[in-house]
């Protein structure tokens, strides 16, 4: 992996001898780069790091782990419908009024189970960043639902095999239909007869899956929290 | 027998199947060390096991996995059977009904050759395609003939097949590339139903949204009621879903936003009527 110019940075500022950055500057030079995420893994590969970098929230280990994962993901998507339902686009139908606040109830639920679930492992309430975002616009609210809810499939379907407890993953499985019904939904509200199209569906027939670095990756434009994924699971 | 042909019909279903045998020449190496103590005959029972280790950080044994496997591929036979059938006889209005599912019937006729490749390629033998009736004994006696019992039968299909996949689900805990093809193939489903539904709504033949509320089913037939009893649970892992943390989700909204699963007995009462 090629290093981010930001983190070359650092390694000569470790070179030359400052003890340490200030959190606030690590925090810049890592929000910097493009992935976050993949920037903070090659950090943690480099042994002329700062020993203790702030890394953002870790999401844990295990099944714990994936739960917060899971959690994170959630926390986006109820707070993007809550702001879809507080200030509707132009146009919004009452059907479509109906059923997108349906999908946030059902996003809110998601979110407060897992909350429940991790107790006291749970991560803290997410900041989110929408400004890319037009809530008076169909097309961009849509467009990102779209996007949010494959996103969610292709993540519950990547990190079904990460967890190790059945009770989760069956819970995870309950979730996550639901989840594919939101974006059929959304889908067929965009483009009529897109629910399962060739963009998201290969040629045998099944749907997507992504790693959490995968999806943390896309997810991280609408994430201002810096999320440190590096101690899940990842087989 | 050519070892080679087999791991290369694998690879195209399990891209990592070498990183999982260690890599290719090991797993040559370590085949060609077993072969040569075993005697011909023994060798498919051994190539059995060796794949077993593979993919099975699951606790099944192979033979369940098999069973599984063969399980889901008959609830696929009977969806393909059912849209291959339907979508030439049944007064499906041409367009995007029509379009949708020609899109429906092709996904499930997709699940049902990689199905039966997975089996084949753990050693076992894939169930034969089964005789239908799709009236069900009678009881839609109008499936191909009327659009809204065609619809009916196909939103009770797709239902019942998310939760069969859900229902089998903590059998493959653990189970790699397998268990990440199932969820791969129950979110297609799931697609599936919400548009069926959809559907259904637009031609006004139910009530229905693209999620399940309750343990409704939106069919004026209390013959598919079992696919949807349970729906209506709002409890999950212990935790009470309903108005969860204060915050406003009703007892509907908290069934939906959880899809619930059917055990095996349960699915195989439900579509017995529609085997022959």
């Amino acid at each position: 992996m090629p290093k981010s110019s930001s983190e070359k940075e650092m390694m000569v500022a470790n070179e030359n001898n400052i003890a340490q950055l200030s959190r606030r500057k690590f925090l810049g030079y890592a929000g910097a780069t493009t992935g976050l995420l993949v920037g903070l893994s090659a950090c943690k590969k480099d042994p002329k790091m700062p020993t203790n970098p702030k890394k953002g929230v870790d999401l844990g280990s295990g099944d714990f782990g994936i739960l917060n994962y899971a959690y994170a993901l959630e926390q986006l998507e109820a707070a993007f419908y809550i702001k879809v339902i507080m200030s509707k686009y132009s146009g919004m139908t009452a059907l479509e009024t109906a059923f997108l606040t349906d999908i946030r109830d059902h996003e809110v639920a998601h979110r407060e189970f897992f909350k429940n679930a991790l107790g006291s492992k749970a991560i803290p309430a997410l900041e989110v960043d929408f400004s890319t975002i037009n809530f008076g616009s169909r097309d961009s609210v849509l467009g990102t639902a779209k996007a949010f809810e494959d996103l969610g499939v292709s993540a519950y379907n990547g990190a079904g095999k990460l967890i190790t407890d059945p009770t989760y993953l069956v819970l995870a499985g309950k979730i996550v239909s639901v989840e594919a019904r939101h974006a059929a939904y959304i889908r067929d509200l965009i483009s009529p007869g897109s629910f399962a199209d060739s963009t998201v569906i290969d040629a045998n027939g099944l749907d997507k899956s992504r790693t959490p670095m995968e999806v943390l990756a896309i997810a991280g434009t609408y994430i201002k929290t810096k999320i440190d994924a590096s101690n899940l699971p990842t087989s | 027998m050519n070892f080679n042909n087999i791991i290369g019909e694998i690879e195209k279903v399990d891209p990592e199947v070498y990183d999982r045998l260690d890599t290719r020449r090991s797993a040559m190496k370590s085949f060609a060390n077993l072969s040569g103590k075993l005697a011909l005959a023994a060798v498919p029972l051994a190539l059995g096991s060796m794949f077993k280790k593979a993919y099975a950080g699951t606790t099944s044994t192979n033979e369940t996995i098999v069973e599984i496997l063969n399980y889901a591929l008959t609830l696929e036979h009977l969806e393909y059977g059912f849209y291959l059938k339907g979508f030439m006889e049944a007064p499906i209005p041409a367009g995007p009904a029509k379009m949708a599912i020609q899109t429906i019937r092709d996904h499930e006729g997709q699940h049902v050759a990689f199905l039966r490749t997975a089996i084949t390629s753990l050693m076992g033998t894939p169930v034969p395609v089964p005789e239908f009736d799709f009236t069900a004994k009678g009881t839609f006696p109008t499936v191909f003939s009327n659009f809204a019992t065609f619809l009916a039968v196909a939103q009770t299909f797709e239902d019942t097949g998310v939760r069969a996949y859900k229902g089998r689900a903590a059998e493959l805990v653990k189970g790699g590339a397998l268990l990440e093809a199932a969820l791969k193939i129950h979110s297609v489903e799931a697609r599936h139903a919400a548009h069926i539904r959809q559907i259904r709504k637009a031609y006004g033949y139910g009530d229905v949204k693209p999620w399940i509320t309750g343990k409704n089913s939106g069919i004026g037939s209390a013959a598919v009621q079992a696919s949807y009893d349970g729906e209506e649970n709002t409890k999950q892992a212990g935790i009470e879903i309903t108005n969860i943390n204060g915050m406003m989700v009703s007892a509907d909204a908290a069934s939906e936003a959880f899809d619930e699963g059917l055990s095996k007995a349960q699915v195989l009462a439900i579509v017995a009527p529609f085997f022959k």
